[in-house]
């Protein structure tokens, strides 16, 4: 068991999300930034659906009560294991008593904590991950006691780590396959959209990121449509707003873009203020 | 056979859209509705889910789709087939709604900008039988069509951040239930004891798309009775023949 001392920002338990029940009006959910929540559960010889912790900005304090091996990946919140700083992407073997506490904000914004054997939050739906008015717990808050894998075995695989991909954090460009509604933009627009760049604006969060600059649209909003984590929407006002995983089922605005899935992982580690840019693609065929 | 001209395309990798031409119309849902269960049917391994909007489905499938020209045809083919003259199974739901201005915050607001007193309104959103079109913006969340047009109001300019669980409103020509507490745009003209949406369950929302659904009006008193049923779980919602 892991207790809560300090929640951090944003924390939640999340796997590969809620497939098969968007009929119902529920969105998919799961990991922001899959690359790294993937990368620390192959690193513990979990399972690609293990449940991990998602960490966002501000990372918690976190007390062991049972001994378990874990990994750290994605963004860089200075972590550090009984005060002493932990390396990211490589095994920590932890024992009852330790304490994992984060610092400051390094490189990216969602850190990944997978442990030996995986979280084991009630599974609702199929999927443990947090939703609000799905999972009983949305957030993790202070005090919560969650439940982990016991785990004695010390991993064998020593010095163990993988090296994350050199331009996780620092791409810009997000690749994007043209949407259903993209043919009927003007192609100025449509010009625009494959060469300027956009800049995160300070409305981003599981279910979207909205961009600071507006494109001129004259498209109708459409009859009310399913629409996808990673669909690109363009408002009658102009503001892009790009879906993510916890987005709605459906939505009115044209579909002008679906980012590639790699895509979404790049764009989960932006914050206010970061830049990026679309490369325009035709779905492979 | 059914016979409307589809258009499929490509949506990212894994996913292909069918549209219905852009119109709300119940023979395009059961068109939709009978060729989705058609879909679902034949190719239960490789598809992870069917959802769908007014005028379109989404089919998903679990890999990036290898050929999407097969899939197209697979899927037209699939549709050729279709009796369109079928009717799926579908339920009536009796909805007991309180009108009472505790509830019905923005009644007043209606009466004076439509001009029809409160009791006019309970009148028209009562009467209609509604068609569920499908589910979406919050989970349980039921699109619904055939609202009187006399309660077209469009949405509030400032949205409310807080609308309780179970509240019935109007937005645009649109009304709806809310199945949980959210923000939300809508007037708000009563509230239901039940509950539209529970997760715990394998089916969690009692309607689907396809079925009707119409609102029983209660007195406050009748309100706050069926709410300590639905607690000591002993109600059940009345479900009308067709």
């Amino acid at each position: 068991m892991i207790k809560v001392l300090r929640s951090g920002l944003l924390s939640t338990i999340q796997d590969q999300g809620r497939l098969g029940f968007q009929i119902y009006g529920v969105p998919i959910s799961g990991v922001m930034d899959s690359y790294s929540a993937n990368l620390a559960n192959l690193l513990l010889g979990n399972d690609e659906n293990a449940a991990v912790m998602e960490i966002t900005l501000i990372g918690p304090r976190l007390l062991f009560n049972s001994p378990t091996s874990l990994v750290l990946t994605g963004a860089d919140l200075s972590p550090s294991l009984n005060e002493n700083s932990i390396d990211l992407n490589t095994i920590h073997q932890v024992q009852i008593g330790d304490v994992l506490s984060f610092g400051p904000l390094k490189k990216g914004i969602r850190a990944y904590m997978a442990v030996k054997g995986g979280f084991t939050a009630p599974m609702i739906m199929k999927s443990r991950s947090m939703y609000a008015n799905i999972t009983n717990v949305a957030v993790l808050k202070s005090g919560d006691e969650l439940q982990i894998e016991s785990s004695n075995s010390v991993i064998h695989i020593k010095n163990a780590s993988i090296k994350m991909r050199n331009n996780h954090f620092d791409e810009i460009v997000l690749d994007a396959y043209i949407g259903p509604e993209f043919d009927n933009l003007d192609d100025s627009v449509k010009h625009l959209l494959g060469s300027s760049i956009f800049t995160i604006s300070n409305d981003h969060n599981r279910m979207g990121y909205r961009l600071e600059e507006l494109v001129p649209n004259e498209m109708n909003q459409l009859l009310t449509s399913p629409v996808l984590p990673g669909t690109v929407q363009l408002t009658p006002s102009g503001r892009i707003i790009i879906l993510m995983r916890d987005a709605q089922t459906t939505g009115g605005y044209p579909r002008i873009l679906q980012l590639a899935d790699n895509a979404m992982n790049i764009l989960s580690q932006k914050k206010t203020g970061d830049q990026i840019r679309f490369k325009l693609m035709k779905t492979p065929i | 056979m059914s016979d409307f001209e589809l258009k499929y395309q490509p949506y990212g990798i894994r996913s292909i859209l069918i549209e219905w031409p852009p119109e709300i119309s119940e023979k395009i849902l059961n068109d939709i509705l009978i060729f989705k269960e058609a879909i679902k049917n034949n190719y239960t391994k490789q598809i992870v889910e069917v959802n769908h909007g007014y005028n379109s489905i989404l089919v998903t499938y679990d890999v990036a789709i290898n050929n999407i020209y097969s899939c197209f045809s697979e899927l037209k083919a699939c549709y050729s087939e279709l009796n369109g003259s079928i009717k799926l199974k579908s339920s009536h739901w009796n909805i007991p709604v309180c009108y009472d201005e505790k509830f019905g915050l923005d009644l007043r607001f209606l009466s004076e900008e439509k001009n029809l007193s409160i009791d006019a309104i309970i009148e028209c959103h009562s009467k209609p039988i509604y068609s569920v079109y499908f589910t979406g913006f919050l989970p349980g969340f039921l699109y619904l069509g055939g609202l009187d047009d006399r309660l077209f109001q469009p949405r509030r300019s400032d949205p409310r951040l807080s609308v309780e669980k179970g509240s019935v409103a109007i937005g645009g020509q649109q009304t709806g239930i809310y199945p949980c507490d959210s923000p939300g745009g809508w007037h708000i003209i009563g509230k239901t004891p039940i509950s539209l949406f529970d997760p715990t369950k394998n089916t969690p929302c009692f309607a689907k798309a396809g079925d009707k659904i119409s609102f029983q009006p209660v007195n406050l008193e009748e309100f706050e009775h069926l709410k300590k049923e639905i607690e000591n779980g002993t109600y059940e919602l009345e479900k009308l023949n067709l």
